[in-house]
């Protein structure tokens, strides 16, 4: 127990925190900042995976995040029948062309000696292939983006429920971690981040303009739930009686019986926002217990051992016999992995696709700073982080309008300067960041919470 | 021309990435708010210029304003070096970590500019826009095609061909250069023949606030002043290093144009070449590109992928710096 307090401690003041937003500001604003928490958590579990157990740099996260999303996108939504029929064929003759070129690679790979003419046939491949795939699915590809461009104008999904976007986000995001695993892991750290990084901008662009796929920057809106809508819920019998019932006490106060109606609706309608983003949260709740359990087993167990050896000395562990390379790959492939259903689970709360909103600043830079303030290597440090730094990036805004107005009490409100500096509130955050961030690695280079290893 | 102007653009910014890394051995992922903070100095000494009545008639007043940016942020830098920098010099953490802290400066750099200027776009060109309008052109030479010269194009790549001449004459023929190119092969031997780290980082940071000053200011100059933009512009600037074989400033120098170059000749349309080679009835339909505009951030990452993956070195090896 007295070991864990530190841990506790943590713990308590954070969740003291989102309540004490509950109860000032609002239980929603509360709840929607604890989902997000909730998501930003499980990415930093993913990055940590990465960096804390095994020291490898991914600047990429945003890229698996995306793929993530994607998923739930090419799950959700139902097929668009008029486009398979539009263009369907070709598409899927593109993705053979594709397949057949990747193999052509492969065959001349295996069966030829390493020489100048292996590469240039090689390169000569690839660009035949593509100016042969361009011109197959040119045509199609307009015709699929021009069927009905204002609301679909794309293949459309599976028509799945989103849940199951969840694991088909994690095996997107592993499948790209594989290819760029075998293609970066053996580049030096801080090639490393610069190769992830730039590839995670590749990622995006794909996604951003290629419109077949996925409706590019118009935006996928209104996938569907796995919680019930909140306009449902308000002409439920049982949700009203159970608003109700919570709210008792409140109601019995007012004694008109037209008051007390119209009392009951405006609580029900808070509540069915309160009620969904519960939803939300148990769901969520479950997904970072369950990666929790499975991480912590796996930070305890040989091979957990054996990673640390590997980040903590590579030679010494390749001359012990573990196979490094091997070990890189899969514990880069699990990282994304997880940060693929982190993807999957934040598209699938708000409800749409917006791939123009991907940018590196927010999902790579960010969950970094979470990682790195909460303390790497250790599960519960990361997930830490992960809160501390999203309720202050959420919350930095109000304390930072709060300082300036306690600092500037003596200037008036028309004062350019005063006014300057209340326009410019929302960069404050990053400032915040920059700063926690510094600090942290000045004076407490291995977090809040750092890693602590016990042999059991 | 746009590739040109483009990737002199690119030059400055990767070569203040090499040096950087050459010298202080991590990658600065602050780089490109850095330039915005050297570009956001100028606008403010432009527009403090203008509001003076102060101009240079034909060439933009932000030309006058650069030296005065470049001392303010070279002073930012070595603030920034002495209060976060030097702790993890000192104690000889490795590459990483350093990188790591750059990203903390880079948060800090952003609000900076962001709180004292704002996210929005800012034009500060003034002076004359054209050197050669394209109709002008048509009528010079008698062709049936405009070809417009903008004077920012112009200025651009003399201004980078100035200012990386003497940056070459610099680190090869004086003994300043010489002793921080020492310090880059060897620090330790470099110690030894009594060289002074201090001094040879703080040249360094000297340097590299020129170079992010001017470097900037010239991008803002030809397209316009945005800080997200600039954080943007960090990618294929650490591109063209890698390209070039980081820690060597004139492989980063050409590292700049071929990146440019390919984004532009990849991304290209073809439609008016063809137009003029082909004869009629042949007329290209669509615009014949490669790849379409949108693609053109993700081309150079991919000749970069390609680089790393074939020759991690960089294309011109050499001796480091």
């Amino acid at each position: 127990m007295r070991k864990h307090l530190n841990v506790i401690i943590a713990y308590a003041i954070m969740l003291g925190l989102i309540i004490l937003v509950g109860i000032f500001q609002s239980w929603n604003v509360a709840l929607s900042i604890f989902n997000m928490c909730l998501i930003s958590a499980v990415m930093t579990m993913g990055a940590n995976i990465q960096w804390g157990y095994a020291g490898l740099i991914n600047f990429g996260l945003m890229g698996y995040a995306a793929l993530g999303g994607l998923a739930a996108v090419l799950i959700s939504v139902e097929p668009v029948q008029e486009a398979w029929v539009a263009g369907g064929f070709s598409i899927l003759m593109s993705l053979w062309l594709i397949v057949a070129m990747v193999l052509a690679i492969r065959f001349v790979l295996k069966n030829f000696e390493k020489s100048k003419i292996r590469t240039y046939g090689i390169a000569t491949i690839i660009i035949a292939g593509i100016i042969i795939i361009r011109v197959t699915s040119e045509t199609s590809i307009e015709a699929i983006e021009n069927v009905n461009p204002a609301t679909t104008g794309f293949l459309g999904g599976l028509g799945l429920p989103i849940m199951f976007s969840w694991i088909v986000g994690a095996f997107f995001a592993a499948g790209l971690a594989f290819i760029v695993g075998k293609v970066a892991l053996g580049l030096r750290a801080d090639y490393l981040a610069i190769a992830t990084l730039l590839i995670s901008e590749i990622v995006i662009a794909i996604i951003k303009h290629e419109d077949w796929l996925t409706r590019g920057v118009k935006n996928v809106i209104g996938l569907d739930r796995p919680v019930p809508y909140e306009i449902e819920l308000q002409t439920k019998e049982w949700f009203i009686n159970l608003v109700a019932k919570f709210n008792s006490g409140k109601l019995d106060l007012i004694s008109s019986i037209t008051d007390k109606q119209s009392a009951l609706n405006q609580l029900v309608i808070e509540g069915s926002a309160v009620f969904v983003k519960l939803c939300y949260s148990g769901l969520f709740l479950i997904v970072v217990i369950a990666l929790l359990i499975v991480t912590q087993k796996a930070l305890y167990s040989p091979w957990g051992r054996m990673m640390r050896a590997i980040r903590d000395n590579e030679e010494a562990a390749n001359a012990m016999g573990k196979n490094v390379v091997k070990q890189h790959l899969l514990i880069f492939i699990l990282g994304s992995a997880i940060v693929g259903i982190a993807g999957a689970m934040l598209v699938t709360q708000d409800g749409l696709f917006t791939p123009g909103s991907y940018q590196p600043m927010r999902y790579t830079f960010l969950i970094w700073v979470m990682v790195i303030v909460g303390g790497s290597g250790n599960n519960f440090g990361a997930i830490l982080g992960g809160f501390a730094v999203w309720f202050l990036w959420i919350e930095a805004a109000p304390i930072a309008l709060f300082l300036i107005n306690l600092f500037t009490a003596g200037l008036a409100d028309t004062h350019s300067l005063k006014i300057h500096l209340i326009e410019s509130v929302p960069y404050f955050r990053y400032l915040m960041m920059g700063m926690g961030l510094l600090l942290i690695m000045r004076y407490r280079p291995k977090g809040i919470l750092p890693e602590k290893i016990e042999i059991k | 021309m746009p590739a040109l102007t483009y990737g002199s653009q690119l030059a400055l910014g990767a070569i203040f990435v090499t040096l950087i890394y050459g010298i202080l051995r991590f990658a600065n992922f602050a780089t490109g708010d850095m330039m915005a903070f050297g570009t956001m100095v100028t606008i403010l000494f432009t527009w403090y210029f203008q509001s003076l009545g102060i101009s240079l008639g034909v060439l933009p007043t932000a030309l006058l304003a650069i030296p005065f940016a470049i001392v303010l942020t070279i002073g930012y830098m070595l603030l920034i070096d002495k209060f976060v920098f030097r702790y993890y010099r000192v104690s000889k953490s490795p590459p990483v970590q350093l990188a790591m802290v750059s990203i903390g400066v880079m948060f800090v750099t952003q609000a900076v500019v962001r709180i004292i200027i704002g996210p929005s776009d800012q034009r500060f060109f003034d002076g004359e826009k054209f050197i050669i309008k394209a109709g002008e052109f048509k009528e010079m030479t008698g062709l049936n095609e405009g070809l417009a010269i903008k004077s920012s194009q112009v200025l651009t790549i003399f201004v980078t061909i100035v200012l990386v001449s003497i940056l070459f004459w610099f680190l090869n023929k004086t003994k300043t250069g010489k002793s921080m190119r020492a310090y880059s092969d060897n620090e330790d031997l470099a110690l030894l023949s009594g060289i002074d780290p201090k001094r040879v980082v703080m040249i360094t940071w000297i340097i590299a606030g020129i170079l992010a000053t001017i470097g900037g200011a010239l991008y803002g100059l030809d397209k316009s002043f945005k800080p997200f933009t600039y954080f943007n512009n960090m990618l294929p600037i650490f591109a063209a290093a890698i390209v070039g074989g980081i820690g060597n400033p004139f492989g980063a120098f050409l590292g700049g144009y071929v990146i440019a170059f390919s984004e532009i000749f990849l991304t290209y349309a073809y439609k008016k070449f063809f137009m003029y080679v082909l004869p009629a009835s042949m007329e290209p339909e669509t615009l014949v590109q490669l790849l379409s505009t949108d693609y053109k951030f993700a081309v150079s990452f991919s000749i970069l992928v390609i680089v790393l993956l074939y020759r991690p070195n960089g294309i011109f090896k050499g001796k480091v710096l």
